[in-house]
């Protein structure tokens, strides 16, 4: 059984988190993530939930309190943005290492400098080797989803690796969506209880977060790496269930007309849904062009997007964050070194768009197709790095 | 606690580890296992003890011992009693468990100090022990928030100029007490009932608990191993280092110091101090000698013994 | 242990946990020790005070005596200078 809700990002993440029965909550507020643990303190206030949410003095605190927590043996969920995301920066790396099963939402904000609070990538993808998995929404619906397989894919003995769900700050975060939300009972039955793989039990005692030295240090990531690699079993297991539950099908990546596109724009978030809907648009204009959003970001579904790739002739990669002083922004990064890797000759040109909440409109998402047919065209790109929205 | 002989002789804290000989911070976590009464969770912060009891694949903890960063040991703490809690709720977890946290000075005084006081508002049921060897020894003796005014360390030399470190020390158990928690104390390892038998409070107090324990570290103080207890005797004989513990807010002197020998008894078995043997530099053990007076008496007045 | 003999990735438990507890026991300080205690039993009063302060838990109480432990004695002195009846020397080891 299921039912619309009208929520706001935030609103549905904390739904989720409701309806995940999470042992404990650490967080500290940042807009545009503070309606979530506004909200999820109502829950608490109310007696809504179990919960033990610990109103931390910092997201430093709120990530070492996660880590803490989650070694017990409990479900643990903490959110942030920005500032916040990079403030806990350090503890994100033992959090992953410690194989904590943390969900995260981040709600997606520019850093500073100069100060600003809406949204751009650069958060995550600053911290994107932090071994966690990534994920990237594009509506609330997709957060609520999301959050409720996360702790399915974060807990599987299998993985048991934290998971960040990005959501587009004040785009996703502060606009209201019906969202088909679930029962409890469905929820809970879906997400069930956390079996913890390891825990510092006091009456089994163990030793966690020891100094390895030069020669144990090294097999420690190895195994991290493998973690890593062995989760998209996992994650197309939830996926799948998940369908069969509601009718909602995840996977790695979501496409739109790719099957014979000759020309395509990639990118995460929100934008990805007006990129469809410029898209459908000139689809009826008789243009050949599509959409990949990659849901999953981290692992890299560098099969799935080669594969969504494999007839066309020209790709603009979106990156809503800059890489600065490397080739190109990190998305257009990762997917240029997905090609190479697979020997996939594909024309490929980066736009830089939308820092620091910037609109990108759907004239801008045309302009990019029309570019990209172009250079489907003729082969030739013009400027392999393209700034969208900046005033000269 | 009685005698010696009414102690435990099973050691959770054990042989094999990496402490320098005579370290201070052994002996603390030696002693802090003798006074356990369950179940119990270790937090420790990046330090000297952290590194040296935990060198992988060997542990010298029998207790269940987490390590996570330098400054963040309150917040991890936090984050177990949290958890606990909540799963005693629904029943998936149905025993006490006690919760001690052990940073540096570095640890508490300066990087730690914010997660510190987070804890204490939010009144987690933990016991943090900071030992104190006064710098931060495990990345080579610079100087820190606990570091005593005049002595040298590799990032407050004893310069011609500039004899050590020119500031003073903060009051760690006074910012604790401030928070209003129920239990906060001082202590030296020298005096071990005093301080066994504090730990055992501490773990006993619902809510947090604060000790901060003089840690000789005969390498960074810079005298024999074999003077570790001496030193730190020295500490509580020249009032250098009041021993006395804050129950609800009220103070009470725990050992008695009629007759203190002067603090220059302390200073001059420390190299960290040796250049303030020199005529030149007379005035800052003058200004030490005036700091502990000052100390001691505002300590002992609080405690309603002037 | 050389580093080829030493285990895999795949071989240790993950996250880097030490599932033994006081494993540290299987790594001998002893050698570090340039003098050894040496307790002489006549005046040893069991008072205990060397068994409290030792760092390395390297003093072993028995029943009515205490002995060193010289797997693990680092030979830092405490025991010999806090022995109120002066019952322990330090005796230099011979290389
Ligand atoms: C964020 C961070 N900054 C710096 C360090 C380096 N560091 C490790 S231990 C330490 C000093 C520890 O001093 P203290 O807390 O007094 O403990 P001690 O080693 O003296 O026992 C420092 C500076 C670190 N590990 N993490
Ligand atoms: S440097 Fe000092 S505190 Fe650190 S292990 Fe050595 S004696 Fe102990
Ligand atoms: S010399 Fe030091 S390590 Fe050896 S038994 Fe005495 S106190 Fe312990
Ligand atoms: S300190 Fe001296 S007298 Fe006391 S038990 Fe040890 S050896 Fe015996
Ligand atoms: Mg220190």
């Amino acid at each position: 059984m299921s039912r619309i809700m009208g929520l706001t990002g935030d609103g549905a993440v904390a739904y989720a988190v409701k309806q995940c029965k999470v042992d404990v909550v650490a967080a500290y507020p940042i807009t545009p993530q503070t309606l979530i643990v506004e909200e999820f303190s109502e829950y608490v206030h109310n007696g809504e939930v179990h919960t033990e949410f610990i109103c931390v003095e910092s997201e430093h605190s709120a990530m070492s309190a996660c880590v803490g927590a989650s070694l017990t043996g409990a479900r643990v969920f903490t959110a942030t943005a920005s500032q916040g995301l990079a403030l806990m920066h350090e503890i994100l790396y033992i959090a992953s290492s410690l194989r904590c099963p943390i969900v995260m939402g981040v709600v997606n904000r520019a850093l500073s400098a100069p100060i600003n609070i809406h949204c751009d990538h650069s958060d995550m993808m600053g911290s994107r080797d932090c071994g966690w998995i990534q994920i990237f929404v594009e509506n609330a619906q997709e957060a609520y989803d999301w959050v409720i397989q996360a702790f399915r894919i974060a807990e599987d003995p299998d993985v048991l690796l934290p998971v960040t769900v990005n959501l587009d700050g004040f785009i996703l975060s502060h606009s209201l969506e019906g969202v088909e939300v679930l029962d409890d009972a469905d929820v809970e039955k879906f997400v069930s209880t956390r079996k913890p793989v390891f825990t510092i039990d006091p009456d089994k005692p163990i030793t966690v977060g020891p100094i390895c030295f030069t020669d144990f240090f090294f097999e420690t990531k190895r195994q991290h790496v493998e973690a890593m690699n062995n989760s998209p079993k996992t994650i197309s297991k939830v996926n799948d269930e998940f369908a069969e539950l509601t009718g909602r099908r995840y996977g790695f990546i979501d496409t739109y007309e790719m099957d014979d596109a000759e020309a395509a724009i990639i990118c995460l978030g929100s934008t990805a849904g007006s990129a469809m809907a410029v898209a459908k648009k000139l689809r009826d204009e008789g243009k050949r062009v599509g959409v990949i959003k990659p849901w999953v970001y981290r692992p890299f579904p560098a099969e799935q997007i080669i594969d969504a790739c494999k007839d066309l002739k020209a790709l603009a990669v979106l990156d809503r964050a800059c890489s600065i002083g490397a080739p190109y922004g990190p998305l257009c990064n990762d997917v240029t070194a997905a090609l190479y890797k697979e020997n996939v000759r594909l024309n490929v040109f980066n736009v830089i768009y939308g820092l620091g909440g910037r609109d990108i409109t759907p004239f801008d998402i045309e302009a990019i197709f029309n570019e990209t047919l172009e250079v489907a065209k003729t082969g030739l790109i013009k400027k392999p790095i393209k700034f969208v929205g900046v005033r000269e | 606690m009685a005698t010696l002989r009414d102690l435990s002789t099973e050691e959770l804290f054990t042989s094999g580890h990496r402490l320098c000989a005579g370290c201070g911070a052994g002996i603390i976590a030696r002693m802090t296992m003798k006074a356990l009464r369950g179940p119990t969770i270790v937090v420790n912060a990046t330090g000297c003890l952290e590194v040296a009891s935990t060198i992988y694949p060997y542990t010298a903890w029998k207790v269940s011992w987490v390590h996570i960063a330098f400054e963040n040991a309150a917040a991890v703490a936090s984050g177990i009693e949290a958890a606990y809690k909540a799963m005693m709720k629904r029943n998936a977890w149905g025993k006490k468990v006690d919760i001690i946290a052990f940073a540096g000075d570095g640890g508490t005084f300066d990087i730690g100090i914010q997660a510190l006081s987070g804890a204490l508002e939010r009144g987690h049921d933990f016991l943090y022990i900071c030992y104190d060897n006064e710098a931060y020894m495990n990345t080579g003796i610079q100087r820190s928030g606990a570091t005593p005014h005049g002595a040298a360390t590799t990032t407050s030399p004893a310069g011609t100029k500039i004899p050590g470190k020119p500031e003073f020390k903060k009051d760690l158990i006074g910012i604790c007490a401030a928070h209003g928690i129920e239990y906060a104390a001082t202590a030296s390892p020298a005096y071990w009932n005093d301080y066994i038998t504090k730990v055992r409070k501490a773990l006993e107090v619902d809510g947090p608990a604060v000790i901060h324990v003089f840690s000789p570290c005969p390498v960074g103080m810079r005298f024999d191993s074999s003077k570790s207890i001496e030193v730190a005797r020295l500490a509580v004989q020249t009032r250098y280092w009041p021993v006395y513990e804050v129950e609800n807010g009220r103070y009470k002197l725990n050992i008695k110091v009629p007759k203190p020998k002067p603090v220059s008894e302390f200073l001059k078995v420390q190299g960290r101090f040796k250049h303030l043997f020199q005529p030149k530099f007379k005035h800052v053990i003058d200004e030490i000698q005036r700091y502990v007076d000052e100390n001691w008496e505002r300590i002992t007045k609080l405690c309603g013994e002037a | 242990m050389s580093e080829e003999s030493k285990p895999g990735w795949r071989s240790i438990p993950i996250a880097g946990i030490i599932l033994e507890p006081g494993s540290a026991m299987k790594y001998k300080t002893g050698d570090w020790r340039a003098f050894r205690p040496v307790i002489d039993e006549e005046k040893c009063t069991y008072c205990l005070l060397c068994w409290i302060y030792c760092p390395d838990g390297a003093i072993i109480r028995e029943e009515k005596t205490v002995r060193v432990n010289y797997d693990y004695c680092k030979g830092c002195g405490i025991c010999a200078n806090e022995c109120p009846a002066k019952a322990i020397t330090m005796v230099e080891e011979k290389k």
